[in-house]
């Protein structure tokens, strides 16, 4: 691949209080138990089988971003594997605090769980998940960085990721919808509304740093004469920093809380809004450690929404968005759900000039925001920039200004990227794009 | 030198097919009922239409998109994998064999493509070496190991090569080419060979979430 190698500008030590704190506690003794507890009661043949198939032939790397921006070898899937689960099954679990908190930095800040190298491995190894379990038991030894600690502690504490309290929550949904019936008077947002076809869920930054996102929403909603609701409490939050740092206890009642809340309400499906991990979470990692194969009550992702929305004519496009446009196919929602093509269908219902970036769909190269990296915080986040040098070159070589990503992280992680290499663009959401294009019926408007 | 070849030609050859075929179900079998145990959900995943979209993209040369990326590497890993598997069944003097002991015989390759597959099969195992050597992302990962399965899997064919030559003492080359193919078989259930058969079950496995549940491809 001949994509040029750039380093690190200076290997200093990022210290991370999580890291450092947490190894300082810990004894040969105690990580051997913990390990041996994580190999002996929930690793099982997946591991075994995915340990003893790799023929170590290197194919994975040119998968990672991280290695397709070093070029060192220790960045490649397998390097990192052989960092990590490859040492702690060969010497049982007698491995140093030392060697746990770099365990801890490999799977929490240098993957990004984005599955691109099962898509490369010839065996189809599940990579993420030799990662997660890595995470799993750096977890279990109290061995996280602190930031997304601190989202999984709020998790476990108020059911969202952010520390909204309810009155807060409530608060914020007023002042959305307050600020939306400026555009449409006879706009609500309604609460707790049981029968609702449909409950809309968000995660917890968007009260906290994106409330317009919900402001639009509402409008799209009422446009589109939707029958649905949002709740009130607990529940309201579909995000899931448990799941990334290990803490599948937490992530499990976290989703619990949140499809229960679904039932209680009675609705027929949850729609979320543009938010990749979150899908994980419900659909794919959160509702089978809780038992159910598929999700209990159907979930839909926002993009696979506005589809549907435009498709059924409930939705109307009244000027196309003129500024060429590129679209950045986030992992969870691609590799996680293949919602690629409604994704295209969207881009080219709403904007007039679509330009392509490779590679895409599938094999789109990821954000380096996403699987908790991001959430691992300031301390890390020059690394993570420094590490998607491949995610820059892609974007520049499309040439335009505006790129979609349907994706939180994934809109953070190219924000920074962008900022960082000078590229020049904006990162937008969908909902971004049919506030600008989509039609307001006359009876609504102010 | 004549008990040497009965021995191996004989007892070890049993024990050989033994261990091989005991060994593999001892692997899989137990393997089997841990899944079924504690990830009997990935039972409930499997779908086969999925399992085998998966598996022919994978077995089909240039099908997957790091396939395409890799040429070289493409064609080496083809060419080796086909040889290694196609040319002692059908080599002549192999059949000759079955046929003497169990009245078996099928058709055989004329002994010159058998000659020109088993340089294929070695020369596929020194590119190998190399790759470990000089891709500082293959060398990073590579340990002993990983030359001895090399050099399991390259001694039967040197060894046969040498052999049907006659260049060296042809009885002694024979013990040896029967030797190595026996430890070769009976190495594959207990190292990184068994990916013989985990193949199968890895790429269904990846096939049928992706397709199945993810709806997305993993080629």
């Amino acid at each position: 691949m001949a994509v040029p190698a750039t380093k690190l500008k200076e290997q200093k030590e990022i210290i991370d209080v999580g890291l450092e704190e947490g190894a300082a506690r810990l004894t040969y003794e105690r990580i051997e138990q913990v390990i041996n507890r994580v190999i002996t009661g929930e690793m099982a043949a997946r591991m075994k089988v995915y340990v003893d198939t790799c023929i170590h032939c290197g194919m994975c790397s040119t998968a990672c971003h991280y290695y397709l921006s070093h070029g060192t070898p220790e960045w490649a899937p397998v390097g990192k594997v052989k960092q990590t689960m490859w040492e702690i099954l060969e010497k049982k679990g007698r491995v140093s605090p030392e060697f746990i908190k770099r365990a801890s930095i490999i799977a929490s800040t240098e993957c990004n769980v984005c599955r691109r190298c099962s898509m490369y491995c010839p065996y189809g190894i599940d990579i993420a998940y030799i990662m997660a379990t890595v995470r799993r038991i750096c977890h279990l030894l109290g061995v996280t960085p602190q930031y997304i600690q601190d989202t999984a502690h709020s998790h476990s504490a108020t059911m969202n990721q952010m520390w909204v309290k309810e009155d807060e929550w409530i608060d914020t949904l007023q002042w959305q919808e307050g600020e939306a019936q400026a555009e449409i008077p006879s706009l609500r947002i309604p609460l707790d509304k049981e029968g609702a076809d449909i409950m809309y869920s968000v995660i917890g930054p968007e009260p906290k740093f994106r409330a317009q996102l919900i402001y639009q929403a509402a409008i799209l909603m009422t446009a589109a004469g939707v029958n649905w609701t949002m709740p009130s409490g607990p529940g309201w939050d579909n995000s899931d920093m448990a799941m990334f740092t290990g803490d599948f206890e937490t992530m499990g009642r976290v989703k619990r809380t949140h499809f229960e809340t679904a039932a209680n309400l009675r609705v027929k499906k949850i729609v979320m809004g543009e938010c990749g991990h979150a899908f994980r979470s419900v659909y794919d990692v959160g509702n089978r450690w809780l038992g159910w194969k598929m999700p209990p009550i159907p979930v839909i992702h926002a993009t696979q929404f506005y589809y549907e929305l435009l498709k059924e004519g409930k939705i109307k496009i009244a000027r196309k968005f003129k500024e060429p446009v590129t679209l950045h196919d986030p992992c969870n929602i691609v590799r996680g759900r293949g919602l690629h093509e409604m994704m295209r269908y969207l881009v080219n219902a709403t904007c007039e000039n679509f330009v392509e970036m490779y590679p895409n769909r599938e094999h789109n190269h990821c954000c380096c925001a996403g699987g908790g990296v991001i959430n691992c915080g300031p301390p890390w986040k020059t690394k993570r920039v420094e590490s998607n040098s491949t995610k820059a070159e892609q974007l520049a070589a499309t040439g335009v200004h505006i790129c979609i990503a349907p994706c939180h992280n994934c809109h953070g992680g190219l924000e920074d990227i962008i900022n960082y290499y000078k590229l020049n663009m904006h990162v937008m959401f969908f909902i971004d794009i049919l506030m600008k294009t989509m039609e307001i019926p006359d009876s609504l408007k102010a | 030198m004549q008990g040497i070849y009965e021995f191996v030609r004989g007892p070890l050859l049993w024990l050989t097919f033994i261990v091989f075929i005991g060994g593999s179900l001892y692997k899989l079998i137990p393997m089997y009922y841990l899944l079924k145990k504690k990830e009997a959900f990935v039972l409930s995943y499997m779908s086969l239409k999925y399992s085998l979209r998966s598996i022919l993209h994978w077995i089909i040369p240039f099908a997957s998109a790091n396939m395409r990326q890799r040429p070289i590497m493409t064609v080496m890993s083809f060419v080796f994998h086909i040889c290694l598997l196609v040319t002692p069944i059908l080599l002549l003097s192999h059949i000759v064999l079955w046929d003497e002991s169990w009245n078996l015989s099928w058709w055989a390759l004329p002994d010159w493509i058998a000659d020109i597959m088993t340089l294929v099969v070695i020369g596929a195992c020194v590119f190998f070496a190399f790759r470990r050597q000089i891709l500082p992302e293959v060398k990073y990962v590579t340990s002993a190991a990983d030359y001895v399965i090399l050099a399991v899997t390259a001694a039967p064919f040197i060894t046969g090569f040498l052999a049907y030559h006659q260049w060296i003492e042809y009885r002694t080359m024979l013990i040896l080419h029967i030797l190595s193919g026996e430890i070769m078989l009976m190495a594959i259930p207990f190292t990184r060979l068994v990916h013989m058969f985990y193949f199968w079950f890895t790429r269904a496995y990846t096939g049928s979430e992706f397709g199945g549940v993810r709806h997305a491809r993993d080629w």
